[in-house]
């Protein structure tokens, strides 16, 4: 009746595993008892979960994956801990249970945190930035959504029920096969990964045709903000990537299940293809997550240096370089495979010459500050860090393209260092820049400063003292993911990377700090113009957060930085004559459902309950013929509603102070807020 | 309910086609192997000739795509699409194909 599932899966055969079971069961609780206190349940269901807003699953998603940051994080700390005083000693962490940390820790940050903070951003900012009202596919946006967290919620079901994976965030087998792993931990990851993996290709679709055929007139390719280009190009890259990473997984999961050979040791299987395949999908993926954070940087640095772009052009076919060779390097993370010299020298050529474009990027952005009117506000404080800090992780990233070089560092500390090198500065804190800029935008409040700056220093200095003494460890012969070790010479450096860690702490505390101060000092915080920065491209047209239909009247973009040029030529906030019905998506519980399905279906497979997978699938596939047959799926807003909306907006804007300034006295605080119905 | 129109039916048969199509060339790999017919390479030739053909169909009645009418944008994004399934998959065999030589011959 319930497979494999029995009480043996609760954790109790670690003090630490128990307590991470109870954080995350008291955590659940906690938030639905004050979801019910407060009664937000209806207004959570009519106006978040089920909403097809692309700004409000943007939210959502951005919620996720600070959510799934904090857990990533806390697993970040119990490794640094555990090397910290594990010398000659076991630590505090048993083998196993170490092996199941670094396991969801790169799973969670790759997958669970960093992919919805990006799909958050695309939703967010895309349709905003090419001028239109929703992305081209609505619905499945929602899908895209809910299948991510239905991903995320597997994760984090495993430190209850079961374990998770033990195998690494890439899962090589043999040892993620069934011989080597028998439990259930290997069946999470790949489950968790096919069901997001399904989400995130959605994403890409939803993208590329939105920006392909939604943009505004007269915004030409050539005139789409470089944000929208790196979305674009990651979407792309998207597209055609995951499936290679659903295809190994599945294949993986074909084995486990099924008894199938695809990658044993004997019967004809072939493990190195599941690594050649796995980075087909995943040497592409830092460049689906690096990209759109470069997009970020662009928009930055050109709107607080006040200043165009330097070479908008060269930044677009850097973007357009890097997406296609991003293709061409993947074997470089399996030299050590021991291919011939032609076919690692090929890879290892492509490595060092996709460094060219980015190059180009990085003294893009300088010239781009050059000589500028520099505003020092967080996002672009976030910029200056990734700059000088990335520059770094690509030199030791040419270092490790050369495959003699490879060789000796191959699973070192080096390549730990290296890959935080690229992904913190690279990813991370260009998706933090993009949440403070773009938040006020997103909610209609401005971030507290003082202590987004605080933020950035903690993580800045953080970040060197965590990852530069594994530069030297992975000089003096550390391997990676180390449980315990008898090196005295390694401690102190591990030392430093744990207070590193701590430092890095410090910083998750300030940016929670900041999110509280500001949700809280909201009323003084309210950004009534809807261009808090003085921004150049459509996004900072709107209001703040936006009408539900973005614009009122589709913008005519007349030049690259199209809203300053509208603002130059006194257009931008022109009343028009009058307003047109627009007609929107209705909200939709049926992404919801597919997404709560998909959970449990995944759940079952992991534990197999085979009778409730078929009910899963079934109940999915009814749900989707049930929304297909929808053709009532659009509400009108009639043209008299969008007037009385838009009117409020231009009695606020003719109210509001300059930016970051006081209230003008007597200015209405309440957001603008629609019901659909 | 909308009615249906000749454009439809004309869809709908397009579609079927289509479907009845994939279903052949994926019944024939299958049957291939389960029944063992041909020996080992003739199979694996076979397999890659079903699936490419198998794609091909698939633009042809699923995405309606033809060489005539098609606009020429997304003629380049089929190149496109070519190019970078020749990379994966053929980086992909050149990579086993040469780890094979190595180890197993």
């Amino acid at each position: 009746m319930l497979g494999k599932l029995t009480v043996d899966a609760l954790p109790l055969y670690s003090w630490v595993a128990m307590g991470g079971a109870v954080v995350t069961v008291v955590g659940a609780l906690a938030v639905m008892a004050l979801i019910t206190w407060f009664k937000w349940w209806r207004i959570l269901w009519s106006e978040w979960l089920t909403s097809l807003d692309h700004k409000r699953i943007g939210i959502m998603y951005l919620v996720l994956a600070l959510v799934m940051l904090v857990r990533g994080f806390i697993d970040a700390l119990m490794m640094r801990a555990q090397q910290a005083v594990a010398l000659n000693s076991e630590g505090y962490l048993p083998p196993d249970h170490f092996d199941q940390i670094f396991s969801s820790h790169g799973t969670i940050m790759i997958f669970f945190m960093a992919m919805p903070f990006m799909s958050g951003l695309f939703n967010i900012v895309v349709p905003q930035q090419i001028g239109t009202r929703d992305v081209a596919f609505p619905f499945m946006n929602s899908v895209s959504f809910w299948l991510t967290t239905a991903g995320a919620g597997l994760v984090m079901v495993s430190l209850v029920i079961g374990k998770f994976s033990t195998a690494g965030w890439t899962g090589y087998p043999p040892y993620s096969g069934i011989e080597y792993s028998p439990g259930v931990g290997v069946d999470y990851w790949i489950w968790s990964i096919l069901i997001s993996g399904v989400g995130s290709t959605l994403t890409g679709i939803n993208f590329i045709a939105t920006i392909v055929m939604r943009r505004a007139p007269g915004m030409t390719l050539m005139r789409m903000p470089l944000f929208t280009w790196t979305t674009l190009t990651s979407s792309v890259i998207i597209i055609f990537t995951f499936p290679a990473l659903t295809v190994a997984c599945a294949l993986l999961g074909l084995d486990r299940t099924l008894g199938m050979h695809f990658f044993t040791n004997d019967a004809g299987g072939n493990m190195m293809n599941f690594i050649n395949l796995i980075w087909i999908w995943g040497h592409p993926e830092v460049y689906i997550l690096v990209l759109p954070a470069f997009g970020i940087y662009s928009e930055v640095v050109a709107t607080f240096s006040g200043k165009r772009l330097f070479g908008y052009t060269s930044l677009v076919v850097a973007t357009a370089a890097i997406g296609i060779l991003s293709m061409t390097v993947w074997l470089h993370h399996f030299f050590t495979m021991g291919s011939s010299a032609s076919v690692n020298t090929f890879f290892g050529i492509a490595t060092t010459i996709i460094a060219v474009p980015t190059g180009v990027k990085v003294f893009d952005w300088l010239f781009t500050l050059y000589r500028g009117r520099i505003r020092f506000t967080p996002p672009i404080m976030w910029t200056l860090g990734f700059i000088v800090t990335f520059v770094i992780g690509g030199m030791t990233g040419v270092m490790l393209a050369l495959p003699p070089a490879d060789y000796l560092m191959h699973n070192s500390a080096f390549l730990v260092a290296h890959f935080h090198n690229m992904i913190i500065p690279g990813v991370l804190f260009g998706y933090v820049a993009g949440f403070m800029y773009w938040f006020p935008k997103a909610t209609g409040i401005i971030l507290d400063e003082k202590w987004g700056i605080r933020s950035f220093w903690c993580w800045l200095i953080g970040f060197y003292l965590a990852f530069m003494p594994l530069y030297a460890l992975g000089f003096m012969g550390m391997p990676r993911r180390m449980e315990h070790y008898n090196v005295a010479e390694w401690q102190p450096y591990l030392i430093v990377a744990a207070l590193g860690a701590v430092v890095i702490l410090l910083g998750v505390a300030c940016l929670v700090i900041q999110l509280i101060v500001s949700v809280v000092e909201w009323q003084k915080r309210r950004d009534h113009t809807g261009d808090p920065w003085d921004g150049r491209t459509l996004e900072w047209l709107t209001s703040s957060p936006p009408a539900v239909y973005n614009f009122a009247v589709l913008p005519e973009v007349g030049d690259r930085d199209a809203f300053l040029d509208m603002k130059q030529r006194g257009i931008a906030y022109r009343k028009p004559d009058r307003y047109q019905d627009i007609h929107l998506p209705k909200n939709s519980g049926v992404g919801v459902v597919l997404g709560g399905f998909a959970f449990v279906l995944g759940f079952a497979m992991v534990w197999h309950i085979w009778w409730l997978v078929a009910v899963c699938a079934l109940a999915m596939w009814v749900a989707i013929i049930v929304r297909s047959s929808n053709d009532d799926d659009e509400y009108c807003l009639p043209a008299a509603e969008v007037e009385k909306i838009e009117n409020a907006r231009y009695e606020e804007l003719a109210h509001a102070s300059p930016p970051g300034g006081e209230d003008a006295p007597g200015v209405s605080t309440t957001p603008l807020q629609e019901n659909p119905t | 309910m909308a009615t249906t129109t000749p454009e439809d039916r004309h869809g709908l048969r397009s579609y079927l086609t289509g479907f009845a199509l994939a279903l052949i060339l994926t019944l024939i790999p299958f049957g291939l192997v389960a029944t063992g017919v041909l020996s080992k390479t003739p199979i694996l030739v076979v397999i890659a000739i079903a699936a490419i053909v198998q794609f091909l169909v698939h633009l042809r009645y699923f995405l309606h795509l033809d060489l005539t009418t098609t606009p020429r944008e997304r003629v380049f994004a089929i190149a496109f699409t070519i190019i970078l399934i020749f990379i994966m998959v053929g980086g992909s065999l050149w990579i086993m194909l040469d780890l094979y030589n190595r180890m197993m011959v």
